[in-house]
């Protein structure tokens, strides 16, 4: 695990995991901020089943980094009353397929604090949880449920692919202040590393980013899967000629309905991938969005990548239910020469 | 039952120590303590105890250096609370239901399941979860708490169709007394007087989290009063109270005496010796003298001391059941190595038909694994 800021001074960027700049950028919230604090199963002295929070309980004490007892409904709960007292809370679940305790509380409350008393209270809370497969996990620890909370006005949804983001991305939600569900793409926590300065900074809640420019087509994707979707395009782009544009979407709620209807105008064909399943996943509302948006320039079926309409599988079969890059050049290919 | 209070009982942890109500029959040495009363067990029943114990610890051992070796997933540990895991079990009757979290696999084991498919899901395959017609057991539950109000259901269900000779056997952790479901679960159990019996494996730890932090009540037995029901506490390290205390709870879940409610909540009072799974690391949150006195109640050690003084066992007959435990698990071991699935079972089961939609979906996947071949799926992601 990095060393924590206090040790790095005077030095401008670390070269950190996509973990590390979680642990790192929640460092850099609470020495900033004292009303921040962290709370959760696992979270204190085990510095989290991941590590994201490690060394925050030996820095920060047990009042801002606190191991709660075994209760989702009651972390979340707990935390939207925090919230009311000035203090900013990062509860974490310590896995997305554990969230569903706390779903009543997330939705009935947390996402609707605010239009319940009319702008009076608010809840600017940001619940982090490890989420998607992968990584030859046992039963429910491999969920993708981004479209549940998608689903929900109030919420903000954010889903990191970098390093450099998920620093950026952490503090702009910590500074949001409404609710911000903040899922990290568990498969690539130590995938690669990346260039994260010490500083801090935001990345932007309203902007996708384009990862890679194109002009055939306009692939859109989020999380773990933005790589094999870039590594897809590499290919394609080599192996035929084929020249996608890769969309990260980082916030997957508000949507950047924007960058999403700009690309495809230019390239008018699209492909989306998701790990969730395909029913009802994110995918339908950006390919509905396009339509609304940019049906004349459309010159080809949209095309979803994505899990199955059933739940992820063991490990032994994981690999065929997510997409693959296999999986997404095959699409791709399908949809540009259709 | 008292603790025997001899000279050294300082080193004796203070979760079964400090109180007196706690069910004790054997000593730490597996000696039978003053005041016991030995349930009645018949000889064979005792063996039988014993060889699932003895089975359990090498099965345990074995998964763990599998695990290390790569050819077992994330694996969760029971040692140390294999003990109170097989007498729970065999203190039921074969119509009765387990529902065992995913540390109960000895549980799973002695109320019916084969051992091959113990080891199955841990390799990535769905086949070890389908469990035979005969054996009443629930899949492990892996969300924490969910069994509870489950459990209590599936009992009510039995007392409403006139079928109380069936009970329901439901583990759960020390950590799972925190979620909401136990509570639920726990009130309708007194409310409808169900006949269930819920054991709470207290191994003191919740992965990370000490069993303090789960609860400012002094006991987790306690909690049963304020659900109108029994609640006891028993030594968990010490498979003779287990199976005492279990019994009586399953019979009077039965047949309740006059004035009686069905429902117990048994506080196994055990210790977590290992990792909470093999991808856990303990020595980042406890210190690791606090197992040392633990490890010297262990359960294996305790029954077999006892069958030694009662003369049930020798040194003959230990060796030919550890020959044939050792036996049994390399068995089970070689039928779950040879497991495979099919890429079809994706899509099976979702419901009783695979739904048109999802059929396309399955073809579409075969469509790709004939055009590409299978090592093209597993190209890492990352
Ligand atoms: C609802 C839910 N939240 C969190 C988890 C993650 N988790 C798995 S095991 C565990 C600790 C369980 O402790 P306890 O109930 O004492 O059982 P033990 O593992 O000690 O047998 C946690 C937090 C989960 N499986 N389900
Ligand atoms: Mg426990």
């Amino acid at each position: 695990m990095s060393s924590t800021a206090s040790t790095q001074a005077g030095q401008k960027a670390q070269s950190l995991t996509l973990v590390e700049a979680i642990q790192d950028g929640l460092y850099t919230e609470m020495a900033q901020d004292d009303s921040v604090v962290v709370l959760g199963e696992d979270v204190g002295k085990n510095g989290g089943v991941f590590r994201a929070t490690d060394q925050l309980y030996e820095e920060f004490g047990e009042d801002r980094v606190i191991d709660t007892p075994l209760a989702e409904a009651g972390i979340v709960g707990a935390s939207i009353g925090l919230s009311q007292t000035g203090m900013k809370p990062v509860p974490e679940m310590q896995f997305m397929g554990f969230m569903y305790p706390a779903f009543d509380q997330i939705v009935s409350h947390a996402a609707r604090l605010r239009s319940r008393s009319q702008g009076q209270y608010s809840v600017p809370m940001v619940i982090r949880a490890p989420y998607g497969g992968g990584i030859r996990a046992p039963e429910h620890h491999s969920e993708s449920k981004e479209a549940f909370f998608v689903h929900e006005p109030g919420l903000k949804v954010v889903s990191p692919s970098t390093p450099y983001d998920a620093k950026g991305l952490l503090a702009a939600s910590i500074h949001d202040p409404d609710p911000v569900i903040f899922l990290e793409p568990k498969l690539i926590y130590r995938a690669f590393r990346e260039d994260v300065p010490t500083k801090p900074y935001e990345v932007s809640l309203s902007e996708a980013a384009v990862r890679r420019d194109g002009s055939d087509i306009s692939v859109y994707t989020w999380g773990a899967m933005t790589r094999p979707a870039l590594i897809a395009a590499e290919n394609l782009s080599q192996s035929r000629g084929i020249d996608a544009e890769v969309i990260d979407l980082r916030t997957l709620s508000p949507l950047d309905t924007e960058t999403i209807t700009d690309s495809f105008k230019k390239t008018g064909r699209a492909a989306i991938v998701h790990e969730a399943p395909k029913t009802g996943g994110l995918g339908a509302e950006i390919a509905t969005t396009i339509q609304e948006e940019a049906l004349v320039h459309q010159e080809a079926p949209i095309k979803r990548i994505a899990g199955f309409d059933a739940p992820m599988p063991l490990h032994s079969l994981e690999d065929y239910y997510l997409p693959q890059a296999v999986r997404i050049q095959d699409g791709i290919r399908e949809t540009v020469e259709f | 039952m008292n603790m025997k209070n001899e000279a050294g009982s300082k080193d004796v942890p203070a979760a079964v120590r400090e109180d007196s109500d706690i069910v004790q029959i054997l000593d730490a040495e597996g000696d039978v303590l003053p005041q016991a009363s030995v349930p009645d067990i018949s000889d064979r029943q005792l063996l039988e105890l014993y060889e699932t114990i003895k089975l359990a610890r090498h099965f345990d051992q074995r998964a763990i250096s599998f695990q290390r070796q790569g050819r077992l997933a994330t694996y969760a540990p029971m040692t140390g609370q294999e003990g109170s895991q097989v007498a729970t079990s065999l203190a039921l009757a074969e119509q009765d239901w387990l529902f065992p979290t995913y540390r109960e696999h000895a549980a799973k084991y002695a109320h019916g399941m084969d051992l091959a498919s113990l080891f199955e899901p841990l390799r990535g395959h769905r086949e070890g979860y389908a469990i035979p017609e005969d054996v009443n057991v629930m899949p492990e539950y892996i969300p924490i708490a969910t069994q509870v109000p489950q459990a209590m259901g599936m009992a009510w269900g039995h007392k409403l169709q006139g079928k109380t000779d069936t009970a329901v056997l439901c583990h759960l952790g020390d950590g799972a007394t925190s979620e909401g479901d136990f509570h639920e679960g726990l009130n309708f159990a007194g409310v409808f007087d169900v006949p269930a019996v819920f054991v709470c494996n207290n191994n003191q730890w919740a992965i990370s989290v000490p069993r303090e932090r789960q609860t400012a009540s002094e006991t987790i037995a306690e909690k049963a009063q304020a659900y109108g029901i029994d609640g006891v506490r028993v030594d968990g390290l010490d498979p003779l109270a287990v199976y005492k205390v279990a019994s009586e709870a399953l019979e009077k879940a039965r047949n309740p005496g006059p004035g009686e409610l069905r429902p117990t909540l048994i506080e196994s009072v055990q210790y977590r010796f290992g990792a909470h799974t093999t991808a856990d690391d303990p020595s980042v949150y406890r210190d690791e003298s606090e197992e040392e006195v633990w490890r010297d109640r262990d359960p294996v050690d305790r029954i077999e001391t006892y069958l030694y003084n009662e003369g049930i066992l020798d040194s003959d007959l230990e060796s030919e059941i550890q020959d044939r435990i050792e036996q049994e698990v390399s068995e089970a071991i070689e039928t779950a190595e040879q497991t495979e699935t099919s890429p079809d079972n994706i899509v099976e089961h979702v419901y009783e038909d695979v739904p048109a939609r999802l059929e396309q979906q399955r073809d579409e996947l075969n469509r790709l694994r004939e055009k590409y071949d299978d090592g093209a799926f597993s190209e890492v992601l990352e």
